[in-house]
Protein backbone atom coordinates (compact mmCIF):
# COMPACT_ATOMS: atom_id res chain seq x y z
CA UNK A 1 0.00 0.00 0.00
CA UNK A 2 2.75 2.40 1.01
CA UNK A 3 4.77 1.46 -2.06
CA UNK A 4 1.82 2.20 -4.17
CA UNK A 5 1.37 5.60 -2.51
CA UNK A 6 4.95 6.61 -3.31
CA UNK A 7 4.53 5.27 -6.78
CA UNK A 8 1.52 7.55 -7.22
CA UNK A 9 3.37 10.59 -5.95
CA UNK A 10 6.25 9.82 -8.27
CA UNK A 11 3.94 9.57 -11.23
CA UNK A 12 2.14 12.76 -10.40
CA UNK A 13 5.41 14.65 -9.91
CA UNK A 14 6.63 13.45 -13.27
CA UNK A 15 3.35 14.36 -14.90
CA UNK A 16 3.32 17.82 -13.34
CA UNK A 17 6.85 18.57 -14.40
CA UNK A 18 6.11 17.34 -17.89
CA UNK A 19 3.09 19.61 -18.00
CA UNK A 20 5.16 22.54 -16.81
CA UNK A 21 7.81 21.88 -19.42
CA UNK A 22 5.16 21.69 -22.09
CA UNK A 23 3.55 24.86 -20.85
CA UNK A 24 6.78 26.79 -20.82
CA UNK A 25 7.61 25.44 -24.26
CA UNK A 26 4.30 26.70 -25.62
CA UNK A 27 4.79 30.02 -23.94
CA UNK A 28 8.18 30.44 -25.55
CA UNK A 29 6.78 29.65 -28.92
CA UNK A 30 3.99 32.14 -28.45
CA UNK A 31 6.32 34.93 -27.48
CA UNK A 32 8.49 34.06 -30.47
CA UNK A 33 5.63 34.50 -32.88
CA UNK A 34 4.60 37.74 -31.23
CA UNK A 35 8.15 38.96 -31.67
CA UNK A 36 8.06 37.99 -35.32
CA UNK A 37 4.74 39.68 -35.89
CA UNK A 38 6.00 42.80 -34.28
CA UNK A 39 8.97 42.82 -36.59
CA UNK A 40 6.77 42.26 -39.58
CA UNK A 41 4.33 45.02 -38.82
CA UNK A 42 7.06 47.52 -38.24
CA UNK A 43 8.89 48.88 -41.21
CA UNK A 44 10.59 45.80 -42.67
CA UNK A 45 13.77 47.71 -43.17
CA UNK A 46 14.70 48.05 -39.54
CA UNK A 47 15.33 44.38 -38.95
CA UNK A 48 18.40 42.86 -37.38
CA UNK A 49 18.81 45.60 -34.87
CA UNK A 50 21.87 44.41 -33.07
CA UNK A 51 23.43 47.01 -30.83
CA UNK A 52 26.25 47.64 -33.20
CA UNK A 53 24.34 47.96 -36.45
CA UNK A 54 20.85 48.96 -37.51
CA UNK A 55 20.71 46.75 -40.58
CA UNK A 56 21.29 43.06 -41.15
CA UNK A 57 24.33 43.26 -43.36
CA UNK A 58 26.92 40.97 -44.82
CA UNK A 59 30.30 40.97 -43.14
CA UNK A 60 32.80 43.55 -44.41
CA UNK A 61 34.99 42.01 -47.14
CA UNK A 62 38.39 42.22 -45.47
CA UNK A 63 41.38 40.78 -47.29
CA UNK A 64 42.75 37.70 -45.55
CA UNK A 65 44.62 38.43 -42.35
CA UNK A 66 44.25 42.20 -42.55
CA UNK A 67 41.90 42.55 -39.62
CA UNK A 68 42.23 43.40 -36.76
CA UNK A 69 44.50 46.24 -37.78
CA UNK A 70 45.93 46.50 -34.28
CA UNK A 71 47.77 43.21 -34.83
CA UNK A 72 50.40 45.24 -36.64
CA UNK A 73 49.58 48.79 -35.66
CA UNK A 74 49.89 48.31 -31.90
CA UNK A 75 53.67 48.21 -32.35
CA UNK A 76 53.83 51.26 -34.59
CA UNK A 77 54.04 54.90 -33.61
CA UNK A 78 51.12 56.72 -35.26
CA UNK A 79 52.17 59.28 -37.80
CA UNK A 80 49.44 61.80 -38.63
CA UNK A 81 51.32 63.43 -41.51
CA UNK A 82 49.70 63.01 -44.86
CA UNK A 83 51.92 61.02 -47.21
CA UNK A 84 51.93 58.33 -49.85
CA UNK A 85 52.45 54.94 -48.23
CA UNK A 86 55.33 53.04 -49.75
CA UNK A 87 56.56 50.20 -47.56
CA UNK A 88 53.14 48.93 -46.46
CA UNK A 89 49.60 49.34 -47.84
CA UNK A 90 51.30 50.44 -51.03
CA UNK A 91 48.70 48.48 -53.01
CA UNK A 92 46.03 50.75 -51.57
CA UNK A 93 48.08 53.84 -52.30
CA UNK A 94 48.45 52.68 -55.88
CA UNK A 95 44.77 52.16 -56.50
CA UNK A 96 43.44 54.94 -54.29
CA UNK A 97 40.94 56.87 -56.33
CA UNK A 98 38.33 58.26 -54.00
CA UNK A 99 38.69 62.01 -54.08
CA UNK A 100 42.42 61.39 -53.71
CA UNK A 101 43.14 65.05 -54.22
CA UNK A 102 41.54 65.98 -50.93
CA UNK A 103 41.50 62.86 -48.86
CA UNK A 104 43.72 60.17 -47.43
CA UNK A 105 43.69 57.27 -44.93
CA UNK A 106 42.94 59.23 -41.77
CA UNK A 107 39.82 60.85 -43.19
CA UNK A 108 38.04 57.53 -42.68
CA UNK A 109 40.40 55.51 -40.48
CA UNK A 110 41.11 56.54 -36.92
CA UNK A 111 44.64 57.38 -35.91
CA UNK A 112 44.43 55.94 -32.42
CA UNK A 113 41.79 53.25 -32.64
CA UNK A 114 43.01 51.34 -35.64
CA UNK A 115 40.17 48.83 -35.55
CA UNK A 116 37.60 51.57 -35.98
CA UNK A 117 36.45 53.86 -38.68
CA UNK A 118 35.96 57.51 -37.96
CA UNK A 119 33.24 59.93 -38.95
CA UNK A 120 34.02 63.52 -39.83
CA UNK A 121 32.70 64.44 -36.40
CA UNK A 122 35.35 62.26 -34.79
CA UNK A 123 32.85 59.65 -33.73
CA UNK A 124 34.26 56.12 -33.93
CA UNK A 125 32.45 53.55 -36.01
CA UNK A 126 32.57 49.80 -36.30
CA UNK A 127 33.49 48.41 -39.71
CA UNK A 128 30.05 46.76 -39.78
CA UNK A 129 28.47 50.20 -39.86
CA UNK A 130 30.66 51.61 -42.59
CA UNK A 131 27.52 52.66 -44.53
CA UNK A 132 27.18 55.56 -42.10
CA UNK A 133 30.63 56.72 -43.06
CA UNK A 134 29.83 56.49 -46.78
CA UNK A 135 26.52 58.23 -46.12
CA UNK A 136 28.27 61.35 -44.85
CA UNK A 137 29.03 62.36 -48.43
CA UNK A 138 26.75 60.13 -50.46
CA UNK A 139 23.53 61.11 -48.74
CA UNK A 140 21.26 60.35 -51.66
CA UNK A 141 22.71 56.90 -52.12
CA UNK A 142 22.47 56.27 -48.39
CA UNK A 143 18.82 57.29 -48.44
CA UNK A 144 18.05 54.96 -51.36
CA UNK A 145 20.10 52.15 -49.85
CA UNK A 146 18.15 52.36 -46.60
CA UNK A 147 14.84 51.84 -48.38
CA UNK A 148 16.33 49.10 -50.54
CA UNK A 149 16.45 50.93 -53.86
CA UNK A 150 20.22 51.30 -54.13
CA UNK A 151 22.13 48.06 -54.10
CA UNK A 152 21.53 44.38 -54.25
CA UNK A 153 18.91 42.95 -51.96
CA UNK A 154 18.22 39.39 -50.91
CA UNK A 155 15.80 37.86 -48.46
CA UNK A 156 12.03 38.23 -48.68
CA UNK A 157 10.02 40.89 -50.44
CA UNK A 158 7.45 40.74 -47.64
CA UNK A 159 9.72 39.92 -44.72
CA UNK A 160 13.29 39.83 -43.59
CA UNK A 161 15.69 41.47 -45.99
CA UNK A 162 19.43 41.23 -46.15
CA UNK A 163 21.56 44.17 -47.10
CA UNK A 164 25.02 44.36 -48.50
CA UNK A 165 27.42 46.96 -47.18
CA UNK A 166 28.48 49.64 -49.67
CA UNK A 167 31.94 48.08 -49.56
CA UNK A 168 30.66 44.64 -50.60
CA UNK A 169 30.23 46.06 -54.12
CA UNK A 170 32.39 49.19 -54.14
CA UNK A 171 36.02 49.06 -53.16
CA UNK A 172 36.17 51.88 -50.60
CA UNK A 173 39.57 52.96 -51.91
CA UNK A 174 38.47 52.93 -55.54
CA UNK A 175 34.69 52.90 -55.53
CA UNK A 176 33.84 52.96 -59.22
CA UNK A 177 31.92 49.79 -60.01
CA UNK A 178 34.14 47.28 -61.77
CA UNK A 179 33.50 46.23 -65.36
CA UNK A 180 32.06 42.77 -65.87
CA UNK A 181 32.51 40.06 -68.46
CA UNK A 182 29.11 39.47 -70.03
CA UNK A 183 27.56 36.03 -70.26
CA UNK A 184 27.10 34.51 -73.71
CA UNK A 185 24.70 36.28 -76.07
CA UNK A 186 21.55 34.41 -77.12
CA UNK A 187 21.66 32.19 -80.19
CA UNK A 188 20.60 34.10 -83.30
CA UNK A 189 17.17 33.20 -84.53
CA UNK A 190 18.54 32.02 -87.85
CA UNK A 191 20.94 29.66 -86.08
CA UNK A 192 18.19 27.82 -84.22
CA UNK A 193 17.79 24.37 -85.72
CA UNK B 1 -35.76 17.78 -85.44
CA UNK B 2 -35.78 14.05 -85.14
CA UNK B 3 -33.11 13.83 -87.79
CA UNK B 4 -30.82 16.19 -85.92
CA UNK B 5 -31.32 14.28 -82.71
CA UNK B 6 -30.35 11.06 -84.31
CA UNK B 7 -27.26 12.60 -85.85
CA UNK B 8 -26.27 13.94 -82.47
CA UNK B 9 -26.70 10.59 -80.84
CA UNK B 10 -24.75 9.00 -83.67
CA UNK B 11 -21.80 11.28 -82.99
CA UNK B 12 -22.13 10.65 -79.30
CA UNK B 13 -22.15 6.92 -79.79
CA UNK B 14 -19.28 6.86 -82.19
CA UNK B 15 -17.10 8.96 -79.91
CA UNK B 16 -17.97 6.75 -76.96
CA UNK B 17 -17.08 3.73 -79.06
CA UNK B 18 -13.76 5.29 -80.03
CA UNK B 19 -12.90 6.14 -76.47
CA UNK B 20 -13.76 2.69 -75.21
CA UNK B 21 -11.85 1.13 -78.07
CA UNK B 22 -8.87 3.30 -77.12
CA UNK B 23 -9.20 2.29 -73.51
CA UNK B 24 -9.57 -1.37 -74.36
CA UNK B 25 -6.68 -1.38 -76.77
CA UNK B 26 -4.42 -0.83 -73.76
CA UNK B 27 -3.57 2.77 -74.58
CA UNK B 28 -1.69 4.41 -71.71
CA UNK B 29 -4.39 5.48 -69.28
CA UNK B 30 -2.25 8.31 -67.96
CA UNK B 31 -1.96 9.81 -71.41
CA UNK B 32 -5.69 9.37 -71.68
CA UNK B 33 -6.19 11.21 -68.38
CA UNK B 34 -3.92 13.98 -69.61
CA UNK B 35 -5.99 14.21 -72.74
CA UNK B 36 -9.21 14.60 -70.79
CA UNK B 37 -7.76 17.01 -68.21
CA UNK B 38 -9.72 20.23 -67.94
CA UNK B 39 -8.42 23.80 -67.85
CA UNK B 40 -6.52 24.24 -64.59
CA UNK B 41 -8.56 27.28 -63.67
CA UNK B 42 -11.78 25.26 -63.61
CA UNK B 43 -10.46 22.41 -61.47
CA UNK B 44 -11.46 21.74 -57.87
CA UNK B 45 -8.86 21.46 -55.14
CA UNK B 46 -9.28 17.68 -55.13
CA UNK B 47 -8.81 17.40 -58.87
CA UNK B 48 -5.73 19.61 -58.72
CA UNK B 49 -4.22 17.45 -55.99
CA UNK B 50 -4.69 14.30 -58.06
CA UNK B 51 -3.22 15.93 -61.17
CA UNK B 52 -0.22 17.23 -59.25
CA UNK B 53 0.37 13.84 -57.64
CA UNK B 54 0.31 12.13 -61.03
CA UNK B 55 2.55 14.80 -62.49
CA UNK B 56 5.06 14.15 -59.71
CA UNK B 57 5.07 10.45 -60.59
CA UNK B 58 5.47 11.30 -64.26
CA UNK B 59 8.44 13.58 -63.60
CA UNK B 60 9.99 10.97 -61.34
CA UNK B 61 9.78 8.41 -64.14
CA UNK B 62 11.05 10.83 -66.74
CA UNK B 63 13.87 12.56 -64.83
CA UNK B 64 14.50 10.24 -61.88
CA UNK B 65 14.08 13.13 -59.45
CA UNK B 66 11.54 14.02 -56.78
CA UNK B 67 9.77 17.24 -57.70
CA UNK B 68 8.02 19.48 -55.25
CA UNK B 69 5.11 20.79 -57.29
CA UNK B 70 3.18 23.68 -55.81
CA UNK B 71 -0.14 25.10 -56.88
CA UNK B 72 -0.09 27.82 -54.25
CA UNK B 73 -2.67 30.49 -55.10
CA UNK B 74 -2.07 34.23 -54.98
CA UNK B 75 -1.50 35.75 -51.54
CA UNK B 76 -4.39 38.05 -50.58
CA UNK B 77 -3.65 41.73 -50.89
CA UNK B 78 -0.75 41.41 -53.28
CA UNK B 79 -0.22 42.87 -56.71
CA UNK B 80 3.28 42.29 -57.89
CA UNK B 81 5.30 45.03 -59.51
CA UNK B 82 8.83 45.16 -60.83
CA UNK B 83 11.25 47.99 -61.36
CA UNK B 84 14.51 48.03 -63.25
CA UNK B 85 17.11 50.72 -62.84
CA UNK B 86 18.32 51.69 -66.33
CA UNK B 87 21.05 53.86 -64.88
CA UNK B 88 22.61 50.82 -63.18
CA UNK B 89 22.16 47.91 -65.60
CA UNK B 90 25.52 47.07 -67.19
CA UNK B 91 24.22 44.39 -69.56
CA UNK B 92 26.12 41.47 -67.99
CA UNK B 93 23.28 38.98 -68.67
CA UNK B 94 23.60 37.32 -65.25
CA UNK B 95 19.82 37.61 -64.97
CA UNK B 96 19.25 35.78 -68.26
CA UNK B 97 21.05 32.67 -67.13
CA UNK B 98 19.83 32.76 -63.53
CA UNK B 99 16.33 32.76 -64.99
CA UNK B 100 17.10 29.88 -67.34
CA UNK B 101 18.34 27.82 -64.43
CA UNK B 102 15.60 28.71 -61.98
CA UNK B 103 12.81 28.22 -64.46
CA UNK B 104 13.97 25.08 -66.29
CA UNK B 105 14.13 26.73 -69.68
CA UNK B 106 15.18 24.57 -72.60
CA UNK B 107 18.91 24.79 -73.35
CA UNK B 108 18.54 23.23 -76.78
CA UNK B 109 16.63 24.63 -78.58
CA UNK B 110 17.55 27.66 -76.54
CA UNK B 111 14.86 29.65 -74.76
CA UNK B 112 15.57 32.83 -72.81
CA UNK B 113 12.76 34.59 -70.99
CA UNK B 114 14.92 37.68 -70.52
CA UNK B 115 16.44 39.50 -73.46
CA UNK B 116 18.93 42.24 -72.72
CA UNK B 117 18.89 44.89 -75.42
CA UNK B 118 21.85 47.14 -75.99
CA UNK B 119 20.86 50.62 -77.11
CA UNK B 120 22.81 53.62 -78.24
CA UNK B 121 22.77 56.51 -75.81
CA UNK B 122 22.43 58.91 -78.70
CA UNK B 123 19.23 57.29 -79.93
CA UNK B 124 17.58 56.66 -76.61
CA UNK B 125 15.07 53.84 -76.29
CA UNK B 126 14.84 52.67 -79.87
CA UNK B 127 14.00 49.02 -80.38
CA UNK B 128 14.63 49.11 -84.12
CA UNK B 129 18.29 49.92 -83.59
CA UNK B 130 18.86 47.78 -80.54
CA UNK B 131 20.62 44.44 -80.40
CA UNK B 132 20.68 41.48 -78.02
CA UNK B 133 23.78 40.04 -79.70
CA UNK B 134 26.41 42.38 -78.27
CA UNK B 135 29.43 40.47 -77.03
CA UNK B 136 32.38 42.64 -75.97
CA UNK B 137 35.14 41.65 -73.53
CA UNK B 138 33.74 43.85 -70.81
CA UNK B 139 30.49 45.64 -70.19
CA UNK B 140 29.20 48.32 -70.04
CA UNK B 141 30.44 49.59 -73.39
CA UNK B 142 30.98 53.28 -73.83
CA UNK B 143 28.10 55.07 -75.50
CA UNK B 144 25.56 52.32 -74.84
CA UNK B 145 22.95 51.52 -72.26
CA UNK B 146 21.06 48.31 -71.62
CA UNK B 147 17.36 47.52 -71.43
CA UNK B 148 16.50 44.02 -70.25
CA UNK B 149 13.09 43.00 -71.52
CA UNK B 150 10.95 40.19 -70.18
CA UNK B 151 7.23 39.68 -69.60
CA UNK B 152 5.91 43.08 -68.54
CA UNK B 153 2.99 41.54 -66.62
CA UNK B 154 0.54 43.96 -68.23
CA UNK B 155 -2.60 44.99 -66.40
CA UNK B 156 -4.27 44.88 -69.78
CA UNK B 157 -2.54 41.89 -71.37
CA UNK B 158 -3.13 41.45 -75.11
CA UNK B 159 -1.82 37.88 -74.93
CA UNK B 160 -4.65 36.88 -72.61
CA UNK B 161 -7.21 38.54 -74.83
CA UNK B 162 -6.25 36.62 -77.95
CA UNK B 163 -5.91 33.13 -76.51
CA UNK B 164 -8.65 31.12 -78.21
CA UNK B 165 -8.78 28.47 -75.49
CA UNK B 166 -8.22 30.59 -72.36
CA UNK B 167 -5.03 28.70 -71.57
CA UNK B 168 -3.44 31.91 -70.30
CA UNK B 169 -4.87 34.31 -67.77
CA UNK B 170 -4.01 36.92 -65.19
CA UNK B 171 -3.93 35.75 -61.59
CA UNK B 172 -5.24 37.93 -58.72
CA UNK B 173 -1.66 38.94 -57.82
CA UNK B 174 -1.18 40.25 -61.34
CA UNK B 175 0.94 37.42 -62.74
CA UNK B 176 -0.10 36.21 -66.17
CA UNK B 177 0.27 32.43 -66.21
CA UNK B 178 -0.12 29.61 -68.71
CA UNK B 179 -1.70 26.20 -68.24
CA UNK B 180 0.76 24.27 -70.40
CA UNK B 181 -1.60 21.31 -70.57
CA UNK B 182 -4.39 23.46 -71.97
CA UNK B 183 -2.20 25.42 -74.42
CA UNK B 184 -2.76 24.29 -78.00
CA UNK B 185 0.37 25.97 -79.32
CA UNK B 186 -1.36 28.31 -81.76
CA UNK B 187 1.07 31.11 -80.81
CA UNK B 188 -1.55 33.86 -81.15
CA UNK B 189 -0.30 35.19 -77.81
CA UNK B 190 3.21 35.50 -79.19
CA UNK B 191 1.92 37.54 -82.08
CA UNK B 192 -0.10 39.72 -79.73
CA UNK B 193 2.69 40.42 -77.24
CA UNK B 194 4.40 43.71 -78.14
CA UNK B 195 7.44 42.85 -76.02
CA UNK B 196 8.47 39.53 -77.55
CA UNK B 197 8.17 38.07 -74.08
CA UNK B 198 6.52 34.78 -75.00
CA UNK B 199 8.51 31.84 -76.28
CA UNK B 200 7.49 28.67 -78.04
CA UNK B 201 8.87 25.19 -77.51
CA UNK B 202 9.60 24.31 -81.12
CA UNK B 203 11.31 21.14 -80.02
CA UNK B 204 11.22 18.82 -77.02
CA UNK B 205 12.74 21.02 -74.29
CA UNK B 206 16.17 19.80 -73.24
CA UNK B 207 17.33 20.56 -69.70
CA UNK B 208 20.28 18.63 -68.23
CA UNK B 209 18.82 16.46 -65.44
CA UNK B 210 21.47 17.57 -62.95
CA UNK B 211 20.52 21.21 -63.56
CA UNK B 212 16.76 20.71 -63.15
CA UNK B 213 15.17 22.87 -60.50
CA UNK B 214 12.81 20.56 -58.65
CA UNK B 215 11.08 23.32 -56.69
CA UNK B 216 8.35 24.10 -59.18
CA UNK B 217 4.94 25.70 -59.51
CA UNK B 218 2.30 24.14 -61.71
CA UNK B 219 1.68 27.44 -63.49
CA UNK B 220 5.34 28.39 -63.63
CA UNK B 221 8.63 26.60 -63.95
CA UNK B 222 7.58 22.96 -64.08
CA UNK B 223 9.18 21.14 -67.01
CA UNK B 224 7.29 21.97 -70.20
CA UNK B 225 6.64 19.92 -73.29
CA UNK B 226 7.07 20.45 -77.01
CA UNK B 227 4.45 22.63 -78.62
CA UNK B 228 3.56 24.98 -75.77
CA UNK B 229 4.23 28.65 -75.07
CA UNK B 230 6.06 29.84 -71.98
CA UNK B 231 7.17 33.11 -70.40
CA UNK B 232 8.33 34.90 -67.27
CA UNK B 233 6.02 34.47 -64.28
CA UNK B 234 7.95 36.73 -61.86
CA UNK B 235 9.25 33.37 -60.54
CA UNK B 236 5.80 32.47 -59.23
CA UNK B 237 7.28 29.50 -57.36
CA UNK B 238 9.51 31.87 -55.39
CA UNK B 239 7.48 35.05 -55.07
CA UNK B 240 4.38 33.34 -53.70
CA UNK B 241 6.64 31.97 -50.98
CA UNK B 242 7.88 35.45 -50.13
CA UNK B 243 11.18 35.22 -51.96
CA UNK B 244 12.51 37.59 -54.58
CA UNK B 245 12.61 36.47 -58.22
CA UNK B 246 15.88 34.82 -59.25
CA UNK B 247 16.84 37.73 -61.52
CA UNK B 248 16.48 40.20 -58.65
CA UNK B 249 18.79 38.21 -56.41
CA UNK B 250 21.47 37.60 -59.00
CA UNK B 251 21.75 41.15 -60.35
CA UNK B 252 25.30 42.21 -59.40
CA UNK B 253 24.51 45.91 -59.66
CA UNK B 254 21.21 45.75 -57.78
CA UNK B 255 19.30 47.18 -60.72
CA UNK B 256 16.30 44.92 -60.24
CA UNK B 257 13.63 45.66 -57.66
CA UNK B 258 10.50 43.77 -56.83
CA UNK B 259 7.59 44.08 -54.44
CA UNK B 260 3.93 44.47 -53.66
CA UNK B 261 2.31 47.46 -55.36
CA UNK B 262 -0.47 47.44 -52.75
CA UNK B 263 1.96 47.86 -49.85
CA UNK B 264 2.74 51.57 -49.41
CA UNK B 265 5.98 50.72 -47.58
CA UNK B 266 7.39 48.47 -50.29
CA UNK B 267 10.52 49.22 -52.29
CA UNK B 268 8.52 49.25 -55.48
CA UNK B 269 6.12 51.90 -54.16
CA UNK B 270 9.05 54.02 -53.03
CA UNK B 271 10.42 53.91 -56.55
CA UNK B 272 7.10 54.80 -58.15
CA UNK B 273 6.64 57.70 -55.78
CA UNK B 274 10.18 59.08 -55.77
CA UNK B 275 11.88 58.23 -59.06
CA UNK B 276 11.38 59.05 -62.72
CA UNK B 277 9.64 56.00 -64.11
CA UNK B 278 8.80 54.86 -67.61
CA UNK B 279 7.04 51.89 -69.13
CA UNK B 280 7.74 50.38 -72.53
CA UNK B 281 5.38 51.07 -75.44
CA UNK B 282 3.06 53.10 -73.27
CA UNK B 283 0.99 54.09 -76.33
CA UNK B 284 -0.33 50.53 -76.66
CA UNK B 285 -2.25 50.77 -73.39
CA UNK B 286 -0.96 47.43 -72.18
CA UNK B 287 -0.30 49.01 -68.78
CA UNK B 288 2.80 47.06 -67.74
CA UNK B 289 3.55 46.42 -64.08
CA UNK B 290 7.22 46.37 -65.08
CA UNK B 291 8.68 49.82 -64.62
CA UNK B 292 12.00 51.19 -65.76
CA UNK B 293 13.52 53.98 -63.74
CA UNK B 294 16.58 56.13 -63.31
CA UNK B 295 18.04 55.56 -59.88
CA UNK B 296 20.71 58.22 -60.16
Amino acid sequence: MKDNFYENIKVSVILTSLYLVLLSGCKNKESDTIELNKVNTENEVSIGTAQTNDYAVEAPPFSDGIFPCTDCHKNLIPNPVRRVLVDWHDDISAMFNHDSENRWCLDCHDLKNRDSLRLASGKLLDFKESYKLCGQCHGEKYRDWKVGVHGQRTGEWNGKKEYLLCVNCHNPHSPKFRELTPEAPPIMQEDIK
Amino acid sequence: MKNENSRRSFIKNISLATFSALALSGCNTKAFDDFLQQNFKTLSKKEKDIIIKNLGIKYKEKYGKEFHISDKPAIDGTLFGYALDLSRCVGCRRCVYACVKENNQSREPQIHWIEVLQMEKERGIDFAHSTAQYNPEKVPEKGYFYVPVQCQQCKNPPCVKVCPVKATWQEPDGITVIDYNWCIGCRYCMAACPYGARHFNWGEPDVPVEELNTEVHYLGNRPRMKGVVEKCTFCIQRTREGKYPACVEICPVGARKFGNLLDPDSEIRYILENKRVLILKQELNTQPKFYYFFGI
